[in-house]
This record gives C-alpha cells, structure tokens and sequence, in this order.
C-alpha cells in the first residue's frame, strides 16, 4: 500500500477487498452511512481500538479479534449482537494480501456471529506513523426487555463462573511474539460468545448479575473491576481455576500468573447462588464453555479485595497491575 | 543553666524534663527523691514531658540526681532548669496530667522486671503467680495504648476497675505502682483462660500451644521433641524457615548457643529481642535447617516465667538439661501477628492443639524484635515489641510526612518535629490482612502523634500495594527510589549531612530507568543522588519466580558463562531446566543489577539451594558454609562504574570447589571487590563517608568484611543501626528524602 499518491484507484482496490470480505446489502450501497430498523427493545452500543502485535497469531488475526471483541463486550450486556461498523489505519507498505486476509477473516467471524459490519472507513498513513495496521471497530445489539447486568447487581454469595481456561491468549501472542525458540503451542481462544451467553441467559435469567470478557489484565483486572463497582470483595479457589497445562507449564517458565494474562473469548459471570448450578450446567453443554467451572463467590469486604483464599482461612490480593508484571521481591 | 550555677534557698527551681518521661514511674520517682532532700514543691505530666517545682536546701542537688537515678524505662532528652521566687510550699505533691496538645509519647511495652518477678514467686505477695503482674518499670505500653495521653482510661485497661488494693498502689506516690497504668491482680484484673499446669502438661506432652503474649499470639512447643518440632513445621507449612526458641534463664542460653557480653546483654533488656547466636548442640537441625545460628529469647511477660517454672518442676525436665521452648509467631505464613481472640481461634485451630487466650486486648500488634550482634555493636534483623515507638532523631525539625516503605518486611514512618517514627515490622502487604494491618499501623500511629500528614512518600514501584494507597490518598505524594531510600534512611539515623557515597547491596528494587536494581552505588546530596555504579546486568530468567527459584539466576550465570547446555543436566529436578536456555538465548529478557540475586546465583551453583521456601533461604544457608574466607585474585572486573563478577563465577563453577570452599572464596572476593569498587569511587568523587545498606547487609560476613575494608581504606562507613538494613528501614529514608524535598522546595 501505498500512501497519498494513487488516490482514487487506491481507495477502490482497498474498498474493494472490504466489499469482496464483508460483502452485505449495505455495503453494496456504497452510502456513507448505513440505515437499519431498530428491533424494539433497548440497544446496546460498544467501541474498541485493536492495537495488537503481532497481527497474526495462532488462532486467528487482528481482524477476528476486533469483530470478537467488539461482539464480546455487546454480548456481555446479555445482549444481541447486529451490526459492527470498522475503520481501519494502516501504514504505508503494508501488504495487500495480508489486508485481504485480515478482512476475509473479519467476515468470516462476523457472518459466524450473524452479525453485518454495515460501515467503515479506511487511512493510509506514512510510513512510522503506525504499527502496520490498527482497527476500530463500533458494535450495536438489543436487549431484551427487562435485562440490565451491571456490576452493582452483584450481592454476597453470589458465584464467580468462568467460561473455559484463562490466558490462553496471552500465552499464545506471547509464543509469537518474543519467545519463538520456546515453541509454546497455544492456540489463542479468541472466539464470540454470542451463542454462549444466549444459552446461559436462557437459563440464568436475571439470576446473572455481571459478565464481564477478561481481556487485557486478564480475570484479575475483571473481578478488581466488578469488586470496585459492585462494593463486594471476591474470594476464589486457586485450584478450581481452569488454566490449561501448556498455559501453566508456559506462566511457569515465564514467572506469570495466568490469572493475570489475556483471555480474547473466555468470560466470567456473577451469579446468584440459587441458579449457579443451573448456569454453570448449560454453560458446560456448549462447546465455548466446556470447561466453565465455579471459582470462587462474592463476599462482604469494605476494602474490595479480590483474594485467593490460602489455607486457614487467610488470602493473597490479586491485585490489578499498571501494565506488566514488575519483580517485586526484593 | 547548669545546676551547679544555681543558688539555693531561699528560690524555687522550676524543673522541665522531656523526653519518655511519662508511663515510666517517672512522678513517683521525682516524689522519692525530693523527699529523700527534703524538699517541697510539685510534680506534674504535662504535654512535654514533666514539670517539676522544688524548693529547699538541696534543690540544687535534687537537679544533679534527677538523671542518674532515673527509672529504667525512662530516657531524659533534656532538663531545664529555671529560677523562681520561693512560695513557700508546705509539702511535696503529685498532680494530675494537665490536658493540651499532645507532644509526649507512650513507651515501648518492657519485660517483667526484677521487682514483679520477685512479688511474682512470693506467696505472701498478692500478685503471687499471676500472669498479668506489672508495674510502672515493666509491663504493656504501646501494644494497649489507644491514644495520647498515656492514662489508664485511654488504654485497654479501662475495662477493668482497680480494686482497693490496686486502687491504693496507684495513688501512692511512694508505690512502684503509682499511676501505672497497667497494674491488676487477681482481683481485679484480666484472667488466663488455662491454667499454667494445663499449658505445661500439653508442651511436655509434646502438644503446640497457641498463647496470648505482649504483641500478639505466639506458638509454643517443645524444641527438644523432634516430632513436635516437626508437626509445627508441617502445620505451619513452614519447611525450612528457622524457628526461635526461649530458654528460662540466662544461664541456660549458653546450654545451646554461644552468647558474648553484648550478646548477654541484649537478651537481657527490658525489650527482651530474639539474638541470633551461634548454635552449640543438637538442637539445631529441626529449628534452624542448614543454618548454624539460631534465634534465642529469655522470657518476657510473667506467663512465659510461670511456664518455665512450671516446667523446671515437671519430672521429665529435672533429670536433663533445662527446658528450651519454641517461641514462634502465631500467624499463618506471611500474614500478621493474630492479636485478636476470636480470630485467633479461628485461624489456629488447624495449627495449636491448644489456645490459651485471655481478656486484656492487644491494639496494636508487635512481633518479637530480631537482632544479632555484628562486629560487637547490635545489628536490627526486625524492629517491632520492645523497641517501638522509640523515635529515630534527626538531625533537624522537618516538615510531617509519612512514609509508606516497601511491599515485603514493611514499615511505615510519621516524622514529627525532629524525630521519625518508624513503626513496628508489619509484614507483607500481599494478604488481605496484611494490607489491613498496614492500614490500622497508619492511623494508630498518626492518632498517638496527634499529626497529620500533607505529604505521603512511597516507593517509586508502580504495582506495590502501599503506593496504591499512597495514589489513593489524595495527598500530595513524593515518589523515592528503592536503594535511595535504603541509603537515606541511614543517612537520616546518623544525622550525616554533605555527600555520601552508598553502596547498596540488596534484593530489588524498580530503578529510575525502569529497570531492576540491586546492587548499586549511588551519590548522595542532600534530598537527590545520582547512579555512579551497579553490578553488571544479568537476566533474571521468570522475574520474582528467579527470586524464588536459585537454580534460574545460577542458569543466568551458566549462560552468560556461555555454559547454558549445562543448565538441564545441572538442575535435571527442575521442571523448566530444558526450556531456560531458550529463553535466555532470547533478546530482551528482563536483567537485574541485584547483589542478593547474585548469591542466590553461587549458592544454587554449589549445590546449596535450588529452590527456596522463604525469602533470604538460599543466601542465609550459604553464608553458614564460610568457614573462613578467601579472596580469588582478578575475581572482578571494575568498568566505568559496572562490577562485574564474571572471574569469580567461572571458578566457582570449577567441579573442585566444595560448597564450603566456595562459600568462602565468593563472600570474601565480592566483599574485596566491593572494598575495591567504592575505594575507587571515592578518590573519583573525594566522598569519604560511606554508606552500607540494603538487605544483603544482614549477611554478618559480608557486613564485617566490607566495614573493615572500608575502614582500613580510609573510608568512614555509616551503618544503620537502629533499624535493619533491609526494607524494614526504608519507609524511614523515604520520610527523610520526602521531608528535604518538601524543605527544599519551599526555600525561595
Ligand atoms: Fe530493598
Ligand atoms: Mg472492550
Ligand atoms: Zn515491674
Ligand atoms: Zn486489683
């Protein structure tokens, strides 16, 4: 790609990718904007910038993450994802056929989730003025009538579920990403939770109090977050956290926590304990939760802590982390 | 005035003594003493200290006496002395404490004194055998003091009324009891929940016992019955890390370890410390694997006297050598000393067979202070019961901060005029209760200092628990770098003012540039420094996980050595010994300048700890190898500033060094080429003072060998000696930077 000069034949070959990629009704109109009727009920609207390097990794690319994620935080609303808008900035010499590859699996994921990516809008920037390629991307779904999850539902007991086994992601960007002579096999668990979240909805009902996708900061910056909105502190079991042996073996090696590494389709739901059983069953017969297990439950703490309970009753804060894991042993 | 220039008759002197005057026996004392010169006038408490009026014939000499005769827990700062009309007083009378602002202080909690110990085994006595006996010279201080002024009705004594006799004792001005706040009998005071026979029957049976001491719960058993020993470790999930032990009298410490004069003396001052003595039999194995000092204490409250004279009278005991108890903190690993009854049941029922408790509440927790006696002066491993809330002086009045410390081992300090506050050892901050335990440390501390701080100073660190709380406070906030503040705070104990050059020897800490330091040599001036020297980077391969795990930083050195394919043979037993290498091999890694990575490195190449089950394991256990020490000529290298100790590691990976060899030739060349470093470094700066800080100093052989080096240099070390070289001390140097700061900055 190329940046300034080419103009108009340029704009057409990008678009023409997108078109080709997402290829939907309002696409083909070629508008600047896309109109659609609104289901009754009330909407739900996310944005999120996708910075990630590398841009490919095991498991998928930039592209199935942004329409992942952007599904993912719709979807942990309780809501149903529609429609995605995307723009893209891309850097002067990145390759076309990369381009065309990121955008083909964009559809791919969205069509997955039968949801349109209905607008979008495309830059070329010299060269050093970005990473290869950065998206954004802008989701809207509806709710159904009377659901509102929010983090100041949760109440004491409540059961923390997770989805499946943490830090997948992480581990799988990190095996690209520095540590190729590691060989770390790990295939990053990006995926939309659209079907899952429908189905433990259908069970949990109003019994679901919060779900959150723990992305970056992994479950640790998810359960700090809900503990600071909700008021609660959260007490979970070490051992009956799902981590993959490979995940572990590879946190290990590089003195991580996974608990504290990325998840890109994994979610953790506040439950109330009367129907946590039930949800964690449904979530059990869909493939995306087959490993979903009860780690822990929401406990009265005016301090907020989210702990990991250690033996004679005591616990060590897990805490939430400004950027990496930093040694601290002195 | 001095007193020899004041006149007698017919004038009144008036008499201002500060310093830890109050809580101390002080009045009463002032009351025997002037009658015993015939004297009138009064005594009374006020926010300084003690006012005193005499009038007579000997006035003058009552000033002279006032310091020599002083009670044992008071410290007299300073005595003015001023001329007055004489009024004409008919008697001599102690008032009551006047209200006002609060600049006195409460002292640090005493062991039973000789006094109480005799009414203690008297029969005739009524506080005969019981456990909660104390006086104006011995007994609970700051442990039970809810706030300033030190009166009864302001600690946990106010929920026991005096009963007439003890009624009587307190206001006897001529009573050992006078207004001491803490006295009860049986009458009227608190009560054991057990028996001393039933807590000596369940130790000689080999039982663990849970009591209720001075600053907290302790654990008891029988350090002679291996098995006890044992099921202590495994109920503590405490493998290696040593345990302390208390012996009955001072003459049975040397049935166990050799203890010099000052060694003797420590363990005898009303703080009653642990000292770390070097151990002389059998005991040592289970209480302090692989290690060859162990922690002594005498006994210090009157439960732990009657439960030795319990056990002296026990038949099993009466055939060997005296009873040896292990005293250890009642918490479980990591988290704070459990001062709290109901929790304390809750929390020790897995570990103590038996809880004994009782009603008089603990405030504020204080864990046993450590100590050992390095080039006979002493040496702070833990500064906590016994010794707080004794204030550090400085060398001038600075603005009120409080300084939040580090994340491990922490403290917290509140200046106040000219003295620093540090607080008593309140652990790690990575448990919840850990974290609450700093909270209470805060406000205690703020409350009994009638301060409040504008400006709260914290480590540079962006992920430790106390700059969150600091961040979280809304003051203003000054941020200190780790190894600064290790060399600040013994700046600031020694009053030194001008350059100083600091070498730093010490676990981790986050640099200026992002990066993990450790081993440093700084330039200090006044309330900045700059980053002259530091050892030469080596990875640490998985972070805090190579601080826990010896044999990664050993694979470092491997690597760097260009030796990485012997890392998987050498360390077969671990788990990620294959995949090391690769990530070594790798660029960008994270690298530390740390000097206690380095011996975790030497100790894991000879064999002496691959992995460590508490903090300092491998280190501590490979300075108990040295038998003597040696200097591997060419051992370093010195390049602009970076020390290198790559000749050293080459030869001690050599197959013929033995563990002990090696032990002796790594400490006494990195001490040589440290002595080397900073002597070349103070002929570059001309800074001739020399501070010695950081965790590393703990190590007694490196610590003696580097300060005899540095002397002979011509060097003046400066050396912390009122609190431990370790992160216990640096809440005290971030104070001191943050307070220069805040001065220097108002400065026009
Ligand atoms: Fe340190
Ligand atoms: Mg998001
Ligand atoms: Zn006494
Ligand atoms: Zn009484």
């Amino acid at each position: 790609l190329s940046h300034g000069s080419g103009g108009r034949a340029m704009a057409q070959l990008i678009s023409g990718i997108f078109h080709q990629a997402f290829g939907n009704e309002w696409l083909a109109r070629c508008n600047d904007q896309s109109a659609f009727d609104v289901a009754a009920g009330r909407m739900v609207m996310t944005t999120d910038g996708y910075v990630v390097s590398p841009l490919f990794f095991p498991g998928g690319n930039i592209g199935s993450l942004a329409v992942h994620g952007t599904i993912n935080d719709v979807v942990m609303a309780g809501a149903r994802p529609l429609y995605l808008s995307a723009s893209f900035i891309i850097e002067e010499g990145f390759r076309f056929s990369d381009l065309r590859t990121i955008a083909q699996s964009m559809g791919a994921a969205a069509r997955g989730a039968g949801v349109y990516i209905i607008t979008g809008d495309t830059k070329v920037v010299e060269r050093g003025k970005a990473d290869g390629l950065f998206i954004s991307t802008t989701g809207i779904g509806v709710l159904a009538d009377g659901l509102d999850l929010s983090a100041d539902k949760a109440r004491i007991g409540d059961r923390v579920l997770v989805s499946g086994s943490l830090g997948d992601h992480g581990v799988a960007i990190m095996s690209t990403r520095q540590h190729a002579a590691l060989r770390i096999e790990i295939v990053s668990d990006s995926a939309s939770l659209h079907n899952l979240v429908a189905v433990m909805m259908a069970v949990g009902g109003s019994g679901i109090r919060v779900m959150r996708d723990p992305t970056r900061g992994g479950l640790a910056a998810a359960l700090n977050e809900i503990a600071h909105q909700s008021g609660l502190g959260f007490r979970l079991q070490e051992a009956a956290i799902p981590v993959k042996p490979a995940v572990a073996a590879t946190c290990e090696l590089l003195g991580l926590d996974p608990i504290h590494v990325a998840n890109e389709g994994k979610l953790v739901a506040i439950v109330a304990p009367h129907t946590a059983d039930a949800v964690l069953a449904a979530m059990k017969t869909h493939p995306l939760g087959c490993d979903a297990a009860d780690i822990g439950e929401a406990v009265a703490d005016d301090h907020k802590f989210v702990q990991m309970a250690t033996s004679f009753g005591g616990g060590r804060i897990v805490d939430w982390l400004s950027g990496e894991q930093l040694p601290r042993i002195c | 005035m001095s007193a020899a220039a004041i006149a007698c008759d017919p004038t009144r002197l008036r008499v201002r003594v500060s310093g830890a005057v109050q809580g101390v026996g002080f009045r009463p004392y002032v009351y025997g003493l002037a009658k015993r010169y015939g004297l009138v006038g009064f005594v009374v408490n006020d926010p300084e200290g003690v006012t005193i009026e005499v009038e007579g014939n000997w006035a003058a000499e009552f000033v002279a006496a006032l310091r020599l005769e002083a009670p044992p827990l008071a410290r007299i700062d300073e005595i003015c002395v001023h001329q007055t009309a004489a009024l004409g007083t008919k008697d001599f009378s102690v008032t009551t404490s006047q209200a006002g602002r609060l600049s006195t202080r409460i002292v640090a909690d005493a062991a039973t004194c000789e006094q109480c110990l005799s009414e203690l085994f008297d029969p005739e006595n009524r506080h005969y055998l019981y456990p909660f006996i104390s006086c104006s010279h011995c007994g609970p201080r700051y442990t039970i003091a809810e706030r300033l002024p030190y009166d009864r009705r302001n600690t946990v004594m106010k929920a026991f009324s005096l009963c007439a006799a003890c009624a009587a004792d307190y206001a006897d001005p001529a009573s050992r009891r006078f207004h001491a706040e803490a006295i009860a009998c049986p009458t009227c005071g608190p009560r054991l929940s057990h028996g001393i026979n039933a807590i000596v029957a369940a130790i000689a049976g080999g039982q663990i016992v849970a009591v209720k001491g001075l600053g907290g719960y302790q654990l008891l058993c029988d350090a002679r019955n291996q098995r006890a020993v044992q099921r202590l470790r495994s109920r503590k999930q405490r493998p290696q890390k040593p345990f302390a032990v208390m012996v009955g009298s001072i003459a049975q410490v040397n049935e166990i370890a050799e203890a010099n004069g000052p060694e003797l003396a420590l363990l005898e001052s009303s703080a009653r410390p642990i000292i770390l003595l070097p151990t002389r039999n059998d005991l040592a194995p289970a209480l302090a694997p692989g290690l060859s000092r162990v922690g002594v204490m005498l006994p210090l409250a009157p439960l732990h006297h009657l439960i030795f004279h319990e056990l002296r009278s026990t038949a099993a005991w009466l055939a060997g050598p005296g009873p040896v108890i292990v005293a250890t903190s009642a918490n479980p690993s990591g988290e704070p000393l459990l001062i709290d009854n109901a929790q304390a049941r809750r929390r020790l029922e897995g570990i103590a067979d038996l809880i004994v408790t009782h009603d008089r509440e603990i405030l504020t927790r204080a864990d046993d202070s450590v100590m050992s006696v390095v080039a006979g002066r002493p040496q702070f491993i833990r500064r906590a019961r016994g010794y707080v809330p004794e204030p550090t002086r400085l060398a001038r009045s600075v603005p009120t901060v409080l300084a939040v410390g580090g994340a491990l081992k922490s403290t917290v300090t509140i200046t106040r005029g000219n003295e620093a506050f540090v607080s008593q050892h309140i652990g790690d901050l990575d448990t919840a209760e850990g974290l609450r335990a700093f909270e209470e440390t805060i406000r205690h501390l703020t409350s009994t200092l009638d301060v409040e701080p504008v400006v709260i100073a914290h480590d540079l660190h962006p992920n430790m628990a106390s700059t969150r709380f600091a961040e979280a406070s809304g003051r203003t906030l000054i941020a200190v770098q780790h190894h600064h503040a290790h060399a600040a705070a013994a700046i600031a104990e020694h009053g030194h003012a001008g350059p100083a050059l600091a070498l730093v020897l010490d676990g981790h800490g986050f640099g200026c540039d992002g990066g993990n330091w450790g081993g440093e040599l700084l330039l200090c001036e006044g309330s900045r420094f700059r980053r002259i020297g530091h050892l030469a980077p080596l990875q640490m391969p998985g972070g805090d996980r190579a601080a826990r795990e010896p044999w990664r930083m050993a694979s470092a050195v491997l690597h760097r050595l260009g030796r990485g394919n012997e890392i998987g043979p050498r360390f077969a037993a671990q788990r990620q010994a294959e995949r090391v290498p690769a990530l070594l091999d790798r660029q960008g890694g994270a690298t530390t300048t740390s000097a206690g990575r380095l011996f975790d490195a030497a100790a894991a190449l000879l064999g002496v700890a691959s992995l460590q089950s508490y903090e300092g394991e491998a280190a501590m256990k490979f300075e108990a190898l040295v038998r003597r020490t040696a200097i591997l000529e060419a051992g370093w290298t010195i390049e602009r500033g970076v020390l290198s100790l790559r000749p050293l590691f080459s030869r001690l990976i050599a197959d013929d060094l033995d563990a002990a060899d090696g032990a002796g030739l790594f400490h006494g060349t990195f001490a040589a080429a440290c002595i080397d470093w900073v002597t070349h470094a103070a002929r570059r700066t001309g800074v001739s003072t020399i501070v010695l800080s950081g965790g590393c100093f703990l190590n007694a052989v490196l610590a003696e060998e580097i300060d005899r080096g540095c002397r002979s240099a011509g060097l003046t070390p400066l050396v912390p000696r009122q609190l431990p070289p370790n992160d216990g001390g640096l809440s005290l140097g971030q104070a001191w930077i943050a307070a220069l700061r805040i001065t220097n900055s108002r400065q026009p």
